[in-house]
């Protein structure tokens, strides 16, 4: 699993095995391969691009393509142990309605997301005047997919809005996982647990 | 036609789902690759409306190669080096198994006095053909269009018999206009003067009619940009090799008509009329859900396989919308699905054609 992206290791490090997960936005289904072979785990994935949809059916991985903010209605209440949102929630149109979504299928919630309030990216704004283009951002404004920009301490402002349980929460940086103090300045990711 | 089809007579009446039953059916069946000996590595290929079961190598009648030559074979997707595939003719068809063209009791053609048959009975043959064959349990069942539905209803109706199910370019449903082609089809057929009511087997068959039939049918399964980049409004060379020019007539001016009744007429040397007539009725009738109760998911609640679900954004006869239709009532009974929609210029027929990423996709869903 050491190849997994730092918040996609974490993720599969805390799911348990013999458990029911989506991964929404699954892109290349590498979460999906590690949990079923590592967990026994029934990893189903949902994504929108079909040359990536057709890369994880070559892996024998059940995944469907689709638009989370569209086709996440199609499954039942609670058929997840756990619902996965790698870096996708600043992709949505509407993140809170994902976001219920989310934990409507899943018992449990993994959202990872970039941090826009990193200082990268501050002091680009402030100094430069500029959209930031930075490490964890690296796309300018105009192509970017990333259509709402977020930072950890709106996320924690959402979920005590809607409801949702905060269960654990980690910070990353340059790859690596930072301390907790100062994350709205320090991180460039940000990785929430919650429920409902 | 020849009668050297691999056949095998069913040992039970078949039971229909129009209430009848086919006494001493035939089933006309090809197979590919070796069964190991533990029986495990079985696929079930099913055809489509025109297809039979010469999936791969030479077809004997018409001599071309077979119609998914291109996905099974030694290396291929559906490779025959690992699998065992056996590919069944569907009863109603008319390359050997029991259809319109049989003997009935008095020996002459059953013609209309064959029963009209559902997907469901076609499959019920290709079980009763797997059982007389000792093949309890399949890797999988495949197929694309009718094949599809066939492999959707084995799923639904024999639960457990396979464990993984490719539908390509299919629906669970017919829908209205997919009635209404059909339906044009057939009367193109009993319109025609030949057709007599099905008594033709004596003398000559209502080819014209069929044409029709095969002409409009076949504007269904390519998309109108391929038949755009592929004719245009080009204009049909003359038989002289001097360039086409409008005749101010009625001949086939146009390359698009002059390849239609090349597909028309060809069609009649292989296809029986009545055949035709059967199969398109069998898919017309086929909805999934209302032999569970109006609900697909229903019927999909005890499969116990893999799915994955193929179409493409090329396809108007069997629109992505279906499949999607489909794919939510397999979440919904809480099936492992796969769902992708390739991007192929084709329409319909991409699932016959070069379509790399589908090849990549059914090696990697049969493993």
């Amino acid at each position: 699993m050491s190849s997994l992206r730092p918040d996609l290791a974490v993720i599969a490090a805390r799911i348990a095995p013999d458990t029911r997960v989506l991964d929404v936005g699954c892109g290349d289904g590498a979460l999906l391969g590690s949990l079923r072979d590592a967990k026994r785990v029934d990893a189903r994935g949902m994504e929108i691009d079909a040359a990536l949809v057709a890369e994880c059916v070559a892996r024998g991985l059940s995944v469907v393509q689709g638009d989370a903010e569209r086709d996440l209605a199609d499954y039942p209440d609670g058929a997840f142990d756990y619902a996965v949102l790698g870096q996708t929630l600043q992709t949505a149109q509407r993140p809170d309605l994902l976001l219920g979504e989310l934990l409507r299928v899943g018992r449990t919630a993994f959202v990872s997301f970039p941090n826009f309030a990193h200082w990268r990216t501050r002091a680009a704004l402030l100094w430069g005047g500029r959209m930031p283009v930075t490490r964890a951002l690296p796309v300018s404004w105009y192509e970017t997919r990333n259509i709402h920009h977020v930072t950890v301490a709106d996320f924690e402002a959402l979920a005590g809005a809607m409801g949702v349980a905060i269960r654990r929460r980690w910070f990353f940086s340059g790859g690596k996982r930072l301390a907790g103090s100062g994350a709205n300045w320090r991180a460039e990711f940000a990785l929430f647990e919650l429920s409902r | 036609m020849p009668a050297a089809h691999n056949l095998l007579t069913l040992p039970d009446p078949l039971p229909l789902d129009g209430g009848g039953v086919l006494e001493r059916a035939e089933i006309a069946f090809e197979t590919y690759g070796e069964l190991a000996p533990d029986k495990s590595n079985a696929i079930l290929i099913c055809h489509a409306l025109t297809g039979d079961q010469y999936v791969a190598g030479a077809h004997p009648v018409t001599g071309k190669p077979g119609w998914w030559e291109r996905m099974v074979g030694p290396g291929k997707p559906v490779d025959t080096d690992r699998f065992h595939v056996i590919c069944p003719n569907v009863i109603g068809s008319c390359m050997g198994s029991t259809g319109p063209a049989s003997p009935g009791p008095n020996g002459a053609p059953l013609a209309m006095r064959f029963p009209v048959i559902t997907i469901r009975d076609m499959v019920r043959g290709a079980i009763a053909l797997l059982d007389a064959l000792g093949i309890t349990q399949l890797h999988a069942v495949v197929g694309g269009s009718m094949g599809g539905m066939q492999a959707l209803s084995l799923a639904a109706n024999w639960p457990g018999r396979a464990a993984r199910v490719l539908a390509i370019a299919t629906t669970a449903r017919h829908s209205a206009q997919n009635i209404a082609f059909h339906e044009v089809g057939r009367q193109a057929i009993m319109a025609d003067p030949g057709w007599n009511g099905g008594e033709y087997y004596a003398g000559a068959a209502p080819a014209a009619g069929l044409a029709v039939a095969r002409m409009a049918a076949h504007i269904t399964y390519l998309s109108e940009d391929g038949l755009t980049e592929k004719f245009g409004r080009n204009l049909q060379a003359k038989a002289d090799g001097t360039a086409g020019a409008k005749s101010f007539g009625f001949d086939a001016d146009f390359q698009v008509e002059s390849y239609l009744r090349h597909q028309g007429s060809g069609f009649t040397k292989r296809f029986d009329a009545n055949s035709y007539l059967y199969i398109t009725r069998a898919m017309d009738y086929f909805d999934l859900a209302e032999e569970h109760g109006g609900l697909l998911a229903e019927a999909f609640a005890g499969a116990g396989a893999r799915f994955c679900v193929v179409s493409f954004d090329s396809d108007w006869l069997y629109p992505t919308a279906e499949s999607r239709h489909l794919v939510h009532a397999l979440n919904a009974a809480g099936a492992p699905v796969s769902f992708v929609e390739l991007s192929a210029p084709h329409g319909h027929d991409s699932f016959l054609l070069e379509v790399p990423a589908l090849d990549r996709v059914v090696a990697g869903f049969l493993g």
